[in-house]
């Protein structure tokens, strides 16, 4: 990743860098001299001599500061940076100038472009800083295809991607970026889908199937017809939902920017009054006038404003890298307080796709898979297909089939009635099922109302749910599983997953109370559903947070959810959890410390200890702590 | 409607906030974020008084920020 050093600068950036060298090369040279002589008592001319020299560095360093505060005072907005930094500093030159036309020794004038100068650097790091991460994220954008071959007149033509309607045909070469979602109509090919999925093996596509915008062709020319526009194409969704996100404002930060709101006038009231009424007491004007003008230095809210959303656009920009898309940085700051994790089965801990295990009585194995099939042919349920997989061959056609939603599949032929289902449709036929329930998922065959034997079926848990659960658990976090599935197969699924707490035999709004539940419970944690995306929407939008799974692809799975895991499996969870917890301690250190910072001068300035030179360097300093503990976010492993 | 700009050269984050407030009063608007990360302007309001309201919005950009442009 590049350092702010390696970041190529901009001309304006350019220029504000010379000035500062240019001033600071001026002006450490001439404080040593006034230091060691005092330039004002050298000449006849007093303190004019070094009203002049300071002056040429004042106006060379601050030149655009006093023109913005000239601009804001017309435009009625005096609370402005620009305008405080101006008074504080012109402040200094007015009490120095006094002293000298008193006689006295002139100082003061080095304080004011002092001021001048480190406010300068703190703007100039700030500037860079910000464009930084500005930068961190685009890298992201590089999925955002440039440019797309579409045969159009008969020939192929270079146009943007946005210029493309849908129905048209483009062509990606191998190397090449798909840049818009299609069908491919011609051509098949192995494509890289590790920027959408996270997933490092290469998968293969055939002419009639869907593609996605964002991935890359690797082996051969296919030719896409174009179904969604440009706008409209995962490419853009998933960089919008990014670019998006720092727009949706944490508390902390709506927080930081009440308090910007209130911290300015605050401070320059205090300055107002420290300047007046201890002077109306015991006098000695200067001293509190100077001390006034101490206050207005630290009386620009803007290291704390600038680092909080810096911070929160930071881990959002590391989630994305680690294929972790966060809807807003509001989600992230509520991932951070969630403690209790509802995952659903299927689809979420599991893989969702069904394999069959073992058939039983195992000789009778070729005709309880062919009668199942049989039944099942036309089916398009997970389970069904697994069946028709493992028999692998072309099954009779001509039978009447009756899908009784909750018991299974009854096909009718003439005299042939098959039962395919679970036990509660052979006790419907009065047909007494041989075996016992266990932990995994079974179709019972029957014919003419006799038991034939039973297939097992069973789901496959996705590589890595353990450990990432395990870890979430270290974390101090609850895992909870929910599942329609019957209580066996919930039991052994948690237990080797190595979750406590489920519930099984749910119907999809029970899931939705369930997690209300768990969100009503006496505990001060959010709640966190994990879902495939697919059919728990409404559990997914219930949750404090919805988190859903590889469904880069789905458009309700996104819009339901609020962070979005792109790689079909939980690893990427914890981490998730990390960035969320490390980048909300991040944004508060980011408040509590610049805050005390300044406190602290407000309280110095006050009693007299703190002189402008510490003001200024207490202020920057600490915004550039803020920002650099800022970017500390993006170190998150 | 709902549409999202890019504001170039969007520089002081507490500015960003002050324009967010001012814009969010203009008559008509009904939501308006400004993200300084990301130098977007969103605005939703209807559309018959969408052109008139991007006018007065740019005027109070331009107020806290003289640089600072909406790009369309």
């Amino acid at each position: 990743m590049s350092k702010i050093a390696n970041y190529t600068l901009s001309r304006k950036d350019k220029v504000q860098l010379t000035r500062i060298i240019a001033s600071l090369g001026l002006f450490i040279p001439l404080i040593i001299v006034d230091k060691i002589y005092n330039i004002g008592s050298l000449t006849q001319f007093g303190w004019i001599l070094p009203l002049i020299l300071y002056s040429v560095i004042y106006i060379l360093i601050g030149y655009d500061v006093l023109a913005r505060a000239g601009r804001n005072i017309i435009n009625f907005n005096p609370l402005d940076e620009n305008f405080l930094m101006s008074i504080a500093t012109l402040g200094a030159f007015a009490l120095a100038i006094y002293k000298g036309v008193k006689g006295e020794a002139t100082e003061g004038f080095d304080e004011g472009c002092a001021v001048l100068i480190f406010y300068q650097v703190g703007e100039f790091f700030q500037q860079l800083a910000t464009e930084r991460s500005r930068n961190s994220i685009s890298s992201l954008m590089d999925i955002r295809p440039d440019s797309a071959n579409v045969i159009r007149e008969g020939g192929v033509i270079n146009v943007y991607p946005e210029d493309i309607k849908i129905g048209e045909i483009i062509i990606v070469k191998p190397g090449e970026r798909v840049p818009l979602d299609g069908i491919v109509v011609k051509g098949c090919s192995t494509l890289d889908t590790m920027a959408l999925t996270g997933e490092s093996a290469p998968s293969d596509v055939y002419e009639g199937q869907e593609i996605m915008s964002g991935c890359i062709n690797l082996t051969s020319t296919i030719e896409i017809k174009v179904n969604k526009e440009f706008y409209d194409s995962t490419v853009s969704r998933i960089l919008d939902l990014v670019e998006s996100a720092a727009d949706k404002k944490s508390k902390t930060e709506a927080f930081i920017t009440r308090f910007a709101r209130w911290y300015t006038p605050i401070v320059v009231g205090l300055a107002l009054c420290l300047a007046l009424i201890p002077s109306i007491f015991n006098g000695n004007t200067e001293e509190w006038i100077y001390r006034a003008l101490n206050f207005l230095v630290v009386s620009c809210p803007c290291a704390i404003v600038i680092s909080v959303p810096m911070t929160f656009f930071v881990g959002i920009g590391v989630a994305s890298r680690n294929f972790i898309l966060v809807k807003g940085s509001n989600h992230l700051e509520k991932l951070s307080r969630v403690n209790t994790f509802v995952f659903d089965k299927t689809g979420t801990v599991t893989t969702g796709k069904f394999k069959v295990e073992s058939v039983y009585p195992l000789e009778n194995r070729e005709e309880i898979l062919h009668l199942a099939a049989l039944a099942e042919q036309d089916s398009l349920h997970p389970i069904a297909i697994s069946i028709l997989e493992e028999y692998g061959k072309e099954t009779e056609k001509g039978y009447t089939i009756e899908n009784k939603a909750g018991y299974g599949i009854i096909a009718k032929k003439g005299e042939n009635v098959i039962l395919c289902g679970n036990n509660k449709l052979l006790e419907l036929y009065n047909t007494p099922c041989k075996v016992t329930e266990n932990e995994k998922t079974t179709v019972h065959v029957a014919k003419n109302r006799e038991y034939v034997g039973t297939i097992y079926v069973s789901d496959r848990i996705k590589d890595g749910t353990k450990a990432a659960i395990a870890e979430l658990q270290n974390m101090g976090s609850k895992c909870v599983m929910l599942t329609g599935d019957k209580e066996k197969i919930a039991q052994k699924v948690a237990s080797s997953i190595g979750i406590s707490e489920y519930k099984s035999s749910l119907l999809p709004q029970d899931k939705v109370s369930e997690v209300e539940k768990l969100i009503d419970s006496k505990n001060d944690g959010l709640v966190c559903f994990v879902g495939d995306g697919i059919n728990d929407a409404p559990v997914l939008m219930r949750a404090d947070v919805g988190v859903s799974m590889g469904a880069i692809g789905s458009d309700s799975a996104i819009e339901s959810s609020d962070i979005v895991l792109m790689k079909d499996d939980l690893t990427a969870l914890p981490l998730a959890k990390r960035i969320a917890s490390k980048t909300v301690k991040i944004a508060r250190q980011n408040i509590v410390f610049p805050l005390l910072v300044k406190v602290a001068i407000l309280v110095l300035s006050a009693i007299g200890i703190a002189n402008m030179w510490m003001a200024v360097f207490g202020d920057v300093g600490v915004a550039v702590l803020a920002i650099l503990n800022a970017m500390r976010t993006s170190k998150i492993k | 409607m709902k549409k999202v700009f890019r504001l170039e050269n969007l520089g002081c984050a507490h500015c960003a906030a002050k324009m967010e407030k001012s814009i969010s009063k203009i008559d008509g608007v009904e939501s308006v974020t400004i993200g300084f990360m990301s130098r977007r302007l969103t605005i939703e309001a209807p559309e018959e008084k969408f052109e008139d309201i991007l006018k007065q919005a740019s005027k109070v950009i331009k107020k806290y920020e003289k640089d600072c442009e909406i790009v369309r």
